[in-house]
């Protein structure tokens, strides 16, 4: 970077250049200006911002700690509704519903959207790797309500899952997936791994590609096969987008709502029941926002318990 | 150069955006909740003189009644209505109405009964509260001065001369029961639940005629079983609530009284639904599930799917109610068939969900008086009778007196003689579904689905959802 003098007034040109004092004045103006018009450019977004997502937030906060049927005056219950969480089985059950589906949402997607970004990097750079990365991307761009609807058919009984293993000669295991209580959550967890493997897999094979191939010949020279290339050279290159994929994952596990509600609706019984479920059934069904908002505000704690440490472990690593 | 000119101090700005957010926060900060709607202002009364003149076809029904109270008068009125999609029924005699009084036109919504469940309560209290609207359980909204109180209709328009039982499951009592008190909503007509079968199929069980004891109904579930057919086909998924509540209270029904169901359902004080011959009931149904009589599917088949197959052919039995009957007739034709449920002894009184399709005015609803005069007509007017029992399977209700319109080729004619039998044996119930507003999706649904999935036993079903009922009375 070539250092060309201190040109604090590039512009001026002009016969008497203006003074030390008044340079700078000047130029702080000038930035000061322009920070304004920063605000000007950004005042709608921070409007929108502080109107749906700050408001809705403190709102939410506020009303954890009202008994509130959401028509009529609401009493204050201090932290009534929060004990209320963490004492009613049902509630408690759902958020260890939740942690049940972050092996799905997050860990397999990452895991194997990892292991095909590094096969896809490694053998299929051509026209064929692009047309897998669509391919694999789809399930990205589909509604999640319509791919909860389209795997409800699928995994039926009837369906087309139970109809492929039944070609097999695995008619024997074929059951309603989603109706059953020991494959209803893995099931739902499969339908999450099918929409969320692609958003990895591109997230990650970006991140690949900007490895210096450099790096890949020193360890291909060493004799590294697949497997310590993966882990000497990939991993450490694609911490920061590792971290990214496993944070939004991480999210789409704990609040997770559309797919399930589609899909099983926290049925059977309370087999796949996840706050996001309970926390609409309490508001809407049961009317208590005061209980319902209470778990709103729990189960955000939760997803920044869970998603502050991978944060703070990708930035780590990548510095 | 003066550069003093529009230069804030550094933090001004930034303050101003903080009070910006305090403003909003401070605003946030009254306790939620307005005060309840006791503003609602009377509509402006439009009582006049209506003449409803209507010709029915060529018979010589003509009705010309002079009726001096609430009406719909001259001027254009536009009632604003929210009604359940799927039902075909409103939406026909709306049409209907208008054809017959062109000064009124609708503005109709329609969405799923469940998400109406959740929207209702904010619907009313809204800026445009709706003039009619398909209401689900309704002591919350009587008690928190949602809906409009009916009370003078009926006595104005004739309704109290009505067979009470019409009127008593929309009434609600001041300590928040139902089944009398003031009159909150209309029903459009009266469905009723029963077993439909399919004829063909149950030839092939060898059942010639519908089952007159449970015993004997078992008997014919344990052929078709042995036949290898689908004995009962159930819808028992999430998203449709748990269908085995249907059989359930048919069972409940059978082995014991209809009036501790009832007084459970409109939540009279110390009411259980875990009694003696409710746990029979429910044994009953354990045993059925014990020997397969349902889908093994079922927790996973919805609502739609089961009528489907049904109508296809899988399954000999359903529980269902005459709103499906329209369907039943299209692809099954002469091949439907419908029985009340069989009592435990030959000869038992007879017992049906009876419900009313129950639609509300809210409180503050400007045609109320409009609304009020489609109710009347929809019961006493011959055209909509016969619409109501041609779309919607059902009795149309009303003046005792009149007649009930002919059904045509239709399983409508069975579902009608079952009503009249069980009118007889006054052995109408509710819905145990409708008991809270989240009874079915908290209690019911779930605890039946662990019913079929083998891990609820019949007492545990009655506790947990008794458990349940008392909790959501709670607060």
């Amino acid at each position: 970077m070539g250092q060309t003098g201190a040109p604090m007034n590039r512009s001026s040109g002009a016969a008497a250049p203006p003074s030390r004092l008044e340079r700078r004045t000047l130029r702080s103006w000038r930035v000061r200006r322009q920070r304004f018009r920063g605000w000007l450019f950004v005042l709608p977004a921070l409007l929108m911002y502080g109107v749906f997502v700050l408001q809705p937030l403190f709102l939410t906060i506020q009303y954890s700690f009202y008994s509130w049927d959401g028509i009529t005056a609401a009493t204050w219950v201090g932290f009534s509704n929060y004990a209320r969480v963490f004492t009613d089985a049902d509630l408690l059950g759902t958020i260890f519903n939740s942690f049940r589906l972050l092996v799905f949402f997050s860990l397999l997607p990452v895991g194997l959207g990892l292991v095909t970004a590094s096969l896809m990097h490694r053998v299929a750079a051509d026209r064929f790797g692009s047309i897998a990365r669509s391919v694999i991307f789809l399930p990205q761009v589909i509604p999640l309500v319509a791919a909860g609807i389209i795997w409800r058919w699928l995994l039926s009984l009837p369906g087309l899952v139970n109809q492929v293993l039944d070609w097999f000669g695995l008619g024997g295991i074929a059951r309603a997936w989603l109706g059953d209580f020991d494959t209803a959550l893995p099931a739902v967890g499969m339908i999450g791994v099918w929409v969320l493997l692609g958003f990895c897999t591109v997230l990650l094979q970006t991140g690949m590609a900007k490895i210096n191939p450099e790096l890949y010949e020193a360890a291909r020279l060493d004799g590294a096969g697949w497997w310590a290339e993966l882990r000497a050279v990939t991993i450490p290159g694609i911490r920061y987008e590792l971290g990214v994929c496993l944070t939004v994952t991480a999210i789409a596990a704990l609040a997770a709502f559309d797919i399930v509600y589609v899909s099983t609706g926290g049925g059977p019984g309370r087999a796949t029941s996840v706050p996001g479920i309970k926390i609409y059934i309490e508001a809407f069904l049961q009317r208590r926002v005061g209980l319902a908002s209470a778990l709103a505000v729990v189960l955000m704690c939760l997803v920044l318990a869970v998603i502050l440490p991978i944060q703070r472990l990708s930035r780590e690593t990548s510095e | 150069m003066s550069t003093g000119q529009g230069r804030q101090p550094r933090g001004r700005r930034a303050r101003s955006l903080l009070v910006m957010a305090i403003a909003m926060l401070v605003a946030a900060c009254a306790g939620p909740g307005a005060e309840p709607a006791t503003t609602a202002q009377e509509a402006s009364s439009t009582t006049v003189t209506t003449t409803a003149a209507t010709t029915v076809g060529s018979e010589s029904s003509t009705t010309v009644a002079v009726v001096d109270g609430p009406g719909c008068g001259t001027d254009e009125v536009v009632l604003n209505a929210y009604f359940e999609t799927g039902f075909e029924l409103p939406g026909a005699l709306a049409e209907e109405f208008t054809a017959q009084f062109p000064n009124v036109t609708w503005d109709i919504k329609q969405d799923q009964f469940t998400n109406l469940m959740n929207a209702t309560p904010r619907l009313l209290s809204g800026d445009n509260p709706p003039d009619l609207i398909r209401l689900p359980s309704m002591v919350d909204l009587a008690r928190d001065g949602l809906l409009k109180n009916m009370d003078s209709y009926a006595s104005e328009l004739g309704w109290d001369e009505w067979p009470p039982a019409q009127l008593s499951q929309n009434r609600v009592a001041e300590d928040g029961t139902r089944g009398s008190g003031t009159l909150y909503a209309m029903g459009l007509n009266s469905s009723l639940t029963g077993v439909f079968y399919n004829k063909e199929l149950a030839s092939q069980i060898g059942m010639t005629e519908p089952p007159r004891t449970l015993a004997e109904f078992d008997g014919y579930l344990a052929a078709a079983k042995a036949e290898g057919l689908q004995p009962i086909m159930q819808w028992n998924a999430t998203a449709s609530g748990g269908g085995l509540a249907f059989p359930l209270q048919h069972l409940m029904a059978a082995y014991g009284p209809t009036e501790p169901i009832n007084e459970w359902i409109f939540q009279k004080p110390g009411a259980t639904i875990d009694t003696e011959t409710n746990l029979q009931a429910a044994e009953h149904l354990q045993g059925w599930i014990e020997a397969g009589y349902f889908p093994p599917d079922a927790n996973a088949i919805e609502y739609t799917d089961a009528n489907a197959r049904f109508r296809a052919g899988e399954g000999v039995f359903i529980f269902n109610g005459d709103w499906e009957n329209a369907t039943y007739d299209g692809e099954m034709s002469d091949n439907v068939g419908f029985f009340v449920f069989p009592p435990l002894e030959e000869g038992g009184n007879l017992a049906a969900m009876s419900a009313p399709l129950t639609l509300g005015v809210a409180a503050n609803a400007p045609n109320a008086d409009c609304a009020a005069f489609f109710f009347n007509w929809v019961a006493t007017n011959a055209e909509a009778r016969q619409i109501n029992v041609d779309l919607g399977g059902s009795n149309p209700g009303g003046p005792a007196d009149l007649p009930i319109p002919p059904a045509g080729a239709s399983v409508t004619n069975e579902t009608l003689a079952a009503g009249a039998e069980v009118a007889q044996s006054n052995g109408q119930m509710d819905f145990i579904a409708n008991a809270t507003g989240a009874i079915f999706a908290e209690g019911w649904t779930p605890r039946l689905q662990e019913m079929i999935g083998g891990r609820l036993d019949a007492a545990g079903l009655l506790q947990e959802v008794q458990a349940t009922y008392e909790n959501q009375l709670q607060d």
